[in-house]
């Protein structure tokens, strides 16, 4: 074990050169062309023994991640924002044909307009394909979660491409202490890859991808959610084991202070951080804030956040993308649908925050918890959707 | 293979056995069925080497021997490519049902 200062993506970068995966076909894209690019150094110096494919865009990159993954490779590849949307065609056929590809995605605004920097909106745009979503909130949290997406996409039980992201700048490019493993020990940890289709095997002749019409696509989708379905055992499971190996276990959602929390903030990614500094210190108040970090978005852990969120009297729910048109952001809408039967339940405030890497700070946090604690003396909601940090006319 | 397979049965992840194009018939599609002359026929190959459903028969001395009719698209390659001078020994007529 090793404690060494990475940033995101070369926390990326290095758990993907310990795994050593077959074949990595990648296009480079900020803020996630460090993953790929020292990753492409590690090939040139020989450190790793894969295939290395640099194609001409993501729409290729991902075309032949799903080609050398149907031959029966263990294959990743890395990109962000208009690279993620430029996939976005082949993404759900890596889904389809259960290919265990791992994406390393780090989180930046779509266009337009033209931006590079931190939201979720490129991710959200592509969260019903099928694919498991996992959340990192720090350096240390992208090298642990690309390490468990591969345990998590190749079990038996799911075959489901699976994407770690980390959000823009905010985590790729910034510097923080980390622990990794030794190479052998995530050389055994995720171990040999287990083939199960492959078009290459002649002792086993497959068609794969045929045309799939009324008669068969129904079928075929339905076990595709039932394999997401199976996603939420997996990934407990995988989360545990790693804490129980290497010390620091993970679940589909994380509370902090939350368990006798009267007001909470619901986050993904780095804002959770951010939260945690503002409770301890609302704590010492003897204020009774707590955070909810959603670590996992697909599948999405409905039941463990209504019961997580069950005994507090108000909630901040915290979407760092916006649907421009739904009620409210996509984690908003998915939250308050979830607590449409839950009974007592919290006040849910939905705060759009962040978009386009508009820096949320303590102060902002400060004025979320304030607004919540609020609420929850009055049993009142104020405005239910927030547009938090934008400049608003007169 | 079975047919109205519910989800659990499918195989996994949109896979099929390999070969079931065979199970398709799709000399349904035909509006021009190729005709066989045997007389005529110097069994050069043409027709089977270029056929793109596989659809021309040989018989156990590999000689040719006929028409797939279950899966000939009457596409009227082999009719076109068959070098014998007319009438050649493969010809067009239209499909009557």
């Amino acid at each position: 074990m090793a404690q060494l200062a990475k940033t995101g993506n070369e926390a990326m970068a290095e758990a993907m050169r310990q795994i050593n995966p077959d074949v990595v076909a990648a296009y480079p894209i900020t803020p996630a062309t460090e993953v790929v690019m020292i990753f492409s150094q590690f090939v040139a110096d020989g450190l790793v023994d894969t295939e290395y494919v640099a194609v001409e865009s993501e729409h290729s990159a991902m075309s032949a991640c799903v080609g050398a993954a149907a031959a029966g490779a263990r294959v990743m590849t890395g990109t962000s924002s208009q690279g993620l949307q430029l996939m976005s065609e082949i993404l759900p056929i890596a889904t389809a044909l259960r290919l265990p590809i791992v994406l390393c995605d780090v989180n930046r605004a779509l266009s337009g307009p033209i931006n590079i920097h931190c939201d979720h909106s490129d991710t959200m745009a592509v969260r019903d394909f099928g694919w498991v979503q996992i959340f990192s909130e720090n350096a240390q949290e992208a090298y642990d979660n690309t390490l468990q997406a591969i345990k998590i996409a190749e079990d038996k039980r799911l075959r489901l491409p699976t994407m770690a992201t980390t959000d823009g700048f905010i985590i790729s490019h910034c510097m923080e202490k980390i622990e990794t493993l030794d190479d052998n020990v995530v050389k055994e940890y995720v171990g040999e890859y287990q083939t199960i289709n492959s078009v290459l095997d002649i002792d086993k002749p497959i068609t794969l991808g045929s045309l799939d019409l009324q008669d068969y696509y129904f079928e075929h989708r339905m076990a595709m959610a039932d394999a997401m379905k199976h996603a939420k055992e997996v990934i407990v499971e995988v989360g545990k084991d790693f804490g129980k190996r290497f010390g620091r276990s993970y679940d589909l959602i994380e509370g902090y202070k939350l368990d006798d929390a009267e007001i909470a903030l619901v986050a993904l990614g780095s804002t959770c951080g951010t939260a945690r500094a503002v409770i301890d210190e609302l704590r010492e108040k003897g204020v009774k804030a707590g955070l909810l970090k959603i670590r996992v978005f697909r599948p999405f852990p409905a039941e463990e956040i209504v019961k997580a969120l069950s005994k507090v009297k108000a909630a901040a729910i915290m979407d760092r993308s916006d649907t421009l048109s739904a009620q409210g952001g996509q984690v908003f809408t998915e939250i308050r649908s979830a607590l449409f039967d839950a009974n007592p339940k919290p006040l849910l405030t939905n705060y759009i925050y962040g978009l386009g890497g508009r820096e949320i700070s303590l102060d902002d946090i400060r004025k979320i918890f304030a607004e919540q604690k609020g609420i929850a003396d009055s049993g009142k909601l104020k405005e239910i959707i927030q547009y938090f940090g934008v400049r608003q006319g007169g | 293979m079975k047919k109205n397979m519910n989800w659990k049965e499918l195989m996994h992840g949109d896979a099929l056995p390999a070969g079931t194009a065979e199970e398709f018939q799709t000399g349904d599609w035909r509006s021009e069925r190729p005709i066989w002359h045997k007389e005529k026929c110097i069994n050069c190959y043409f027709c089977w080497i270029n056929c793109p459903d596989s659809s021309i028969l040989l018989d156990e001395n590999k000689k040719v021997a006929g028409i797939d009719y279950k899966h000939c698209k009457g596409c009227g390659i082999c009719a076109k490519e068959c070098p014998v001078k007319e009438p050649k020994a493969i010809t067009m007529e239209t499909e009557r049902r």
